[in-house]
């Protein structure tokens, strides 16, 4: 643990998600789809000191490896975080969380009388610039921006 | 107008004015000024004239337009006799007359599903106005009469008065302009109808702008009137206390420039009083007749190139 004087447990296998933006755990754990029923042991860290981003948030998962889609989706809520697979209690990899300049199927369009709200078609989002976040409805072209686009994640 | 660089048209969509360049823009604009009549152009082509809701002019100014070149005309207003009526999907219903036609004249009352169309057929898709969100082709008629009464499209003091939070036609005219240069927009209407911030954020920076409630014409070059809708105020004493201050008059005409020009996307209702439609400035009915050179051009353009 390179920033501060955190000490959470280490886990044996799983995942890591450090340098979540501060605050933005719970919205991690809703995209982890972590809520009653999961057994896996969950570590939460909130607004722990970091050198890069001020505060940070952080979450541990065991037993969980994260597929590419999540990775996205981690990345609209928390552009900074970086993802620690973890075995035997070594990182054996670091994904990149890297926002892509096209979202299918992760943001629905916040626009209520956007088709893609109404009929049968997947949603498609560009992203117009990465910080701040500006996404754009690739169909009716509204502008969906910063935070709000995490209340819209499929 | 002159003509610019050649440009490919074969195949393409026009759905929103963001898609179009300057380059584009003026080339419609050209191959509007110089088409006419001609009953062989088109002959033997299909549009498609899907209005899941209803136009007066757009519609009739589409078919028009296809007519005059020759072309025929297959489509339906409104969905009361069509399989959408029986839950077909949008996709499913364009997938269909992509058999039929050669391009597809589309207006919807949901965003977006222009560009769903486009996406979803191989033939050119023409947006006619979907939902709240684009129109085009009205934008290109606005363009095109500005620059037949100017003679340019840089260097311009426009006024866009009324409802600018809710009407497409002045999003979509203000964007068109941060194609052009030297463009000073002034913005007139109630506090509560102010265009949107993500309109004005495509402008920082590209087009110079003011917003104001007070209706000083004096020094534009054109003036762009879209009517204020009573439906728009929760409040109708609100409505009641803005309404007039914004309706074109004989006086309000007084103040403005002689070679100053007015216009509106039509239907109007109580903005602009019938006694300003023989002043010189007023160049509205003009406008809307140029709905027919500016479509002729398109149908031109994506079905045969330039």
């Amino acid at each position: 643990m390179s920033d501060g004087e955190l000490k959470v447990s280490k886990i044996k296998n799983g995942t890591v998600i450090d340098h979540i933006t501060a605050g933005m755990a719970p919205a991690v754990l809703k995209i982890l789809g972590i809520e009653q029923g999961c057994h896996d042991t969950v570590i939460v860290a909130m607004n722990v000191r970091s050198q890069r981003l001020g505060l940070k948030d952080m979450v541990k998962v065991e037993n969980r490896v994260l597929e590419a889609e999540t990775v996205k989706k981690i990345a609209i809520v928390a552009p900074h975080a970086t993802v620690n697979i973890i075995k035997d209690f070594a990182v054996v990899q670091k994904i990149p969380v890297e926002l892509p300049q096209e979202l299918i199927g992760i943001v629905r369009c916040s626009n209520r009388n956007c088709i893609t709200n109404i009929e049968r078609v997947t949603s498609y989002v560009v992203v117009e610039s990465r910080e701040p976040l500006r996404l754009r409805c690739h169909y009716c072209e509204t502008l969906i921006e910063g935070p709000y686009a995490s209340v819209l994640l499929l | 107008m002159v003509q610019g660089p050649k440009l490919d048209w074969r195949g393409k969509d026009i759905i929103s004015i963001r898609d179009l360049s300057r380059e584009h823009i003026e080339d419609v604009l050209y191959h509007a000024q110089q088409i006419r009549p001609d009953p062989n152009l088109l002959q033997g082509r299909v549009m498609a004239s899907l209005f899941f809701e209803p136009s007066t002019r757009t519609q009739l100014s589409f078919a028009t337009a296809m007519q005059r070149l020759g072309g025929r005309v297959i489509g339906f207003s409104g969905t009361e006799s069509t399989s959408i009526a029986k839950g077909e999907s949008l996709q499913d219903t364009v997938r269909t007359v992509e058999k039929y036609a050669d391009i597809i004249v589309m207006r919807h009352p949901l965003e977006g599903s222009a560009r769903l169309v486009a996406d979803t057929v191989s033939i050119p898709v023409i947006n006619a106005g979907d939902g709240a969100n684009q129109h085009p082709t009205q934008t290109l008629m606005d363009l095109f009469t500005i620059k037949k009464f100017h003679n340019r499209l840089d260097d311009l003091k426009i006024g866009l008065v009324g409802d600018l939070k809710y009407g497409r036609t002045v999003h979509s005219l203000a964007l068109a302009f941060t194609r052009f240069r030297k463009i000073q927009l002034r913005l007139i209407s109630p506090p509560n109808l102010r265009m949107p911030p993500s309109v004005l954020q495509e402008l920082t920076g590209i087009v110079s702008y003011s917003e104001t409630d007070q209706l000083d014409l004096s020094d534009l070059d054109v003036v762009y009137v879209t009517r204020i809708q009573k439906e728009r105020f929760p409040d109708i004493e609100e409505y009641e206390k803005v309404k007039g201050a914004y309706v074109i008059t004989p006086k309000v005409c007084e103040t403005l420039k002689p070679t100053a020009i007015l216009l509106h996307p039509l239907p109007r209702v109580d903005e602009i009083t019938p006694e300003v439609d023989t002043l010189p400035q007023a160049k509205y009915f003009e406008q809307v007749q140029n709905g027919v050179p500016v479509r002729m051009a398109l149908l031109k353009l994506l079905l045969l190139g330039a």
